[in-house]
């Protein structure tokens, strides 16, 4: 089921850092990584992208991989030149003070999954 | 092979890749995304470009000592030539290995160096051809056939 950007804001208790008109857009997978290839390689367009990371190289690869938002966790903050970045790209940036395992915990407990490889698909 | 396949692709655009930085990195890549945007495929190949020109640039960036990625276009397919002048591959077979990695603590922070770029590169071609020796650089031959 898709949900929107602002209910997973709510969810983990978000500050969203840009994009705050881009709220409504909905999110049907969800990708969590610090590794860059990783969301390269595994990840599904329109995904939500969780990661520790909050340099430029993160911004560029969620353009690239077409990830719909990004949610830095454990309270992580880019640089002001990282949300311009964003901004250019309209990718909306958010942060929240959960851990990656929490920050994932309540989504999936909230209905959100993955995307795991086709042996492991209902 | 269809007389739209057969036909060479013709020179598009070439970019310079500047050695080690990495705050820059992956801007190359986003133009060549962008320059293709304009001639309108589809998303998905779009996307498969865009990998291939990504990781490709890294490794210009992180490894290569800077260089260069040239874009040709034929009806049938987007050809990305990625160069640099670095100090070459010295075994290929274990570089397209997945996981293995020379990668610096420093790469590693910028969520790059797992051992996934060029198996990532592989996956997203559908033809590669990867010419390098020991001190006399790399070059990287991606083609991706459009959908």
């Amino acid at each position: 089921m898709p949900v929107k950007l602002a209910q997973i804001a709510s969810w983990l208790q978000a500050q969203v850092l840009c994009g705050q008109d881009a709220l409504e857009r909905e999110v049907l997978l969800v990708h969590a990584a610090d590794m860059m290839s990783d969301v390269l390689a595994f990840s599904h367009p329109g995904s939500l992208l969780l990661t520790g990371l909050s340099n430029p190289q993160v911004v560029r690869t969620a353009e690239v991989a077409g990830i719909l938002a990004v949610v830095f966790v454990r309270g992580k903050r880019p640089s002001e030149a990282v949300t311009l970045l964003a901004q250019e790209f309209d990718l909306p940036l958010m942060t929240t003070t959960y851990s990656m395992f929490d920050a994932c915990g309540l989504l999936f407990a909230k209905g959100l999954r993955g995307w795991s490889l086709p042996e492991r698909q209902p | 092979m269809t007389p739209a396949q057969d036909q060479e692709p013709e020179f598009l655009h070439a970019f310079t890749i500047a050695a080690h930085d990495f705050a820059g990195a992956g801007q190359v890549s986003i133009a060549v995304k962008n320059l293709l945007k304009e001639v309108g495929f589809s998303a998905q190949c779009l996307r498969r470009v865009a990998i291939v020109a990504f990781e490709a640039e890294m490794n210009v960036v992180m490894y290569g000592g800077g260089g260069g990625m040239s874009v040709y276009l034929s009806p049938a397919l987007v050809r990305l030539v990625v160069e640099d002048q670095g100090p070459g591959i010295p075994d290929l077979d274990l570089a397209m290995q997945e996981g293995w990695s020379t990668a610096t603590p420093e790469m590693r922070e910028m969520g790059f160096g797992a051992g996934m770029g060029l198996p990532n590169i592989k996956r997203n071609s559908d033809r590669l051809a990867i010419h390098t020796s020991p001190g006399r650089g790399t070059k990287l031959v991606a083609e991706i056939i459009l959908t």
